[in-house]
């Protein structure tokens, strides 16, 4: 394919699903070592009434608004989860289960009760997202890189996901050393002096911020998915963090590329006439990495030893 | 309005979704508990999320085979089926690799959730008119819920039910102690695998009524609700197939009684409103209670401390204690204590002097580790055993003032 017709339509929901993937798939290996893998299912949740909220609130679509709303709802949702966790004694899974499920219904509810039909604001779309719309027409071409004046007319999903993939970076970054010690052993982190609830908190709310973002670019299904499956592939590949987050990222991406590629060329390879689900295919790809590397994978079993020692 | 609807009189359709939807909830409520004492209530996501694509298959199925593609029967079975692959997906994910069973959940549910999607887009480019009904499954859809719908809901509602009552016992062991059930011989990965079996089964037969992202708040809320209200897990199992029935039946008339009230959501929110209620009501376990009992505590504490500042001529300057002392008639207005509270704060001297007593001697040792500078000595110790330490004190002395 030309770049003509590549940059324009291709380039930049391929960029943007590989963010929104690796921003996802970052602290997902945290969430996945402390076992709060199903954090990024129940914020991807609760995002709908906070955007639904925004939206009653400011009476238009508009980003800022909505992501504020949905971050809110997602601090409101982790709040509710700890006081009912703590107040009635209730375990956590349980604790998320009542709370994400009632805020979605919430939304719905909010969203049914709005005057919503008129705008692009449904359940369909918080679920799948809308990755194919996120063209570039004003590029003509490779050569549009460079175009100042092309490069305005970018979506601006494109620039808040880069940001947001590289906050995520150097959150990560900055925080490293605390952040590998807390989750592997979170006693000894407390005795060398680490702040082990704030980072905790701190991890999530970063995973917050990054689902909010993606969602708003890739629908919630891509969050999940990305949450859970490059990390757990990782897992099976290597007993090393560091290998583990690298390996994350490049199944994030390869799940990312080859799940837009396969969406939108598939089907007419198959003799088909129309695209797919991107959102979906992404995850179906990122499922389909996973049984491979949980079929394959040298460090697959609980033991973690390659092979018989 | 409401009154006719709760009194099923709004009509068919109205009446079918309010029986419809109590029966789904008895037995999501029934259901999940089992789910939930076993810590695995997290598990009924990953299921129902897992419905979609055998939903979406059954449909492309029954459509190449000339048949109607909204065939509520066809459609449930091909969920059922992808439910169960997802689930053994799940187990096979827990059991042979390192994942959690958070993480194998999560993977579970997003990727056969994904997929589904796919399937979706992939029916709406079929050119199939009529596939509308297939959305209708994410969120429920109860308008033009057919007698026959209604009829499988009833009768994979009860069957399910059925179910439960008959290996209630051995799930119930199960869920509260794995290791014993194995040691007693039970098949515990087995009873494991029916329990979520009777998950699947009401999630699919909810799909029609709630949706697949919402039927897990019927198996999850009405279980917890039911448990702040008592210990005994039989009573746990009854309370809550109430809860969700009432929620179900409550939630249906609500949304059949105005305009823009969507079945599933409206259900889920008034089940979320019992187990509110319940967090803050329930007699020992709500928030009310545990609020009570620290109130009740810390004026014991008060009033103890301030009888023992009393006998020992100490004034007192904490007003918490002198309103509480003034109001049980201890002391007067100006903190001079009344010949009532003299006699009083003696008797908490000589108690605390009791407890020492008791507390030095290694006879008492046991009596001893219940000391907690409130408990009266006369509910641990006989009259014999008080008289005896009497003894070892000397006479009464008297009360500075």
């Amino acid at each position: 394919m030309s770049g003509e017709e590549f940059v324009p339509l291709s380039l930049t929901p391929l960029l943007i699903g590989t963010f929104a993937a690796i921003a996802c798939a970052l602290p997902g290996n945290f969430l996945l070592l402390r076992k709060q893998a199903l954090i990024g299912d129940a914020i991807s949740h609760v995002v709908l009434p906070g955007i639904v909220v925004a939206f009653l609130l400011t009476g238009a679509i508009s980003t800022w608004p909505m992501m504020l709303g949905a971050a809110g709802a997602a601090i409101v949702a982790v709040v509710m989860i700890e006081a009912i966790r703590r107040l009635g004694q209730i375990e956590p899974g349980a604790a998320m289960g009542v709370v994400f499920t009632t805020m979605f219904a919430a939304g719905v509810l909010l969203l049914e009760q709005s005057d919503t039909s008129a705008v692009h604001l449904d359940v369909e779309h918080a679920l799948y997202g809308n990755l194919e719309s996120l063209i570039w027409l004003d590029a003509t071409g490779w050569a549009s890189l460079l175009d100042v004046q092309a490069l305005t007319g970018l979506p601006p999903e494109l620039p808040r996901i880069a940001l947001t993939l590289i906050g995520v970076s150097l959150f990560i970054w900055l925080l490293w050393r605390p952040l590998k010690i807390s989750t592997f052993d979170e006693g000894f982190a407390r005795t060398i002096g680490i702040r082990t609830g704030a980072l905790g908190m701190g991890l999530v709310i970063m995973a917050a911020i990054a689902a909010v973002a993606a969602f708003d670019a890739v629908g919630s299904i891509i969050v999940i998915a990305m949450f859970i499956c490059p990390p757990a592939a990782a897992r099976m590949m290597t007993n090393r963090l560091e290998t583990q987050i690298a390996w994350s990222v490049l199944f994030a991406i390869v799940s990312a590329v080859s799940g837009y590629v396969l969406a939108g060329y598939g089907p007419l390879w198959i003799g088909g006439a129309d695209a797919v689900s991107a959102a979906g295919m992404i995850a179906t790809v990122s499922g389909v990495i996973l049984a491979v590397a949980a079929a394959f994978g040298p460090c697959r079993t609980r033991a973690g030893t390659p092979g018989p020692a | 309005m409401l009154w006719d609807a709760l009194s099923l009189q709004l009509g068919y359709n109205a009446t079918l979704v309010a029986i419809g939807a109590t029966l789904l909830g008895v037995s999501a409520g029934v259901t999940g508990t089992f789910l939930f004492l076993r810590k695995r209530a997290l598990v009924s996501d990953a299921i129902s999320h897992a419905t979609l694509p055998g939903v979406c298959l059954a449909f492309m199925v029954l459509v190449a085979f000339g048949g109607d593609g909204r065939n509520l029967i066809g459609l449930l079975l091909g969920s059922a089926i992808s439910a169960w692959v997802g689930l053994l997906c799940m187990n096979w994910l827990t059991r042979h690799t390192r994942l959690a069973e958070d993480a194998a959940i999560g993977a579970v549910l997003s990727v056969f959730f994904g997929f589904g999607i796919v399937l979706l887009t992939v029916i709406q480019t079929m050119g199939v008119g009529r596939q509308a009904g297939l959305e209708g499954f994410l969120l429920g859809s109860t308008a033009g819920m057919l007698w026959a719908d209604a009829l499988i809901i009833a009768v994979g509602g009860a069957a399910t039910l059925g179910l439960v009552m008959i290996i209630r016992r051995p799930m119930m062991l199960v869920a509260f102690d794995p290791e014993y059930a194995a040691a007693r011989g039970l098949p515990v990965h087995r009873i494991d695998l029916a329990m979520m079996g009777l998950v699947m089964a009401v999630t699919v037969v909810g799909l029609k009524i709630v949706g697949l992202i919402l039927i897990v708040a019927l198996l999850i809320i009405p279980p917890v609700t039911a448990r702040f209200w008592t210990n005994r897990s039989d009573y746990v199992v009854v309370l809550s197939g109430l809860a969700g029935g009432l929620a179900g039946y409550l939630g249906a008339a609500l949304s059949a009684s105005a305009p823009n009230l969507p079945t599933g959501p409206i259900i889920v929110l008034v089940s979320f409103g019992f187990f509110v209620l319940s967090l803050l009501l329930a007699p020992t376990r709500g928030v009310l209670a545990a609020i009570l009992r620290h109130v009740r505590f810390q004026r014991r504490v008060h009033i103890r401390q301030g009888l023992l500042a009393l006998a020992q001529g100490q004034k007192i300057y904490e007003p918490l204690t002198i309103r509480l002392l003034r109001r049980a008639g201890v002391v007067r207005a100006d903190g001079v204590a009344t010949e009532a509270g003299k006699a009083c704060a003696a008797k908490a001297l000589r108690d605390e002097k009791r407890w020492e007593v008791v507390r030095a001697d290694q006879a008492h040792e046991a009596t001893a580790a219940l000391y907690d500078g409130l408990r009266d000595i006369e509910t641990v110790l006989t009259r014999d055993q008080i008289a005896e330490i009497d003894r070892r004190i000397g006479g009464p002395q008297g009360v500075a003032t």
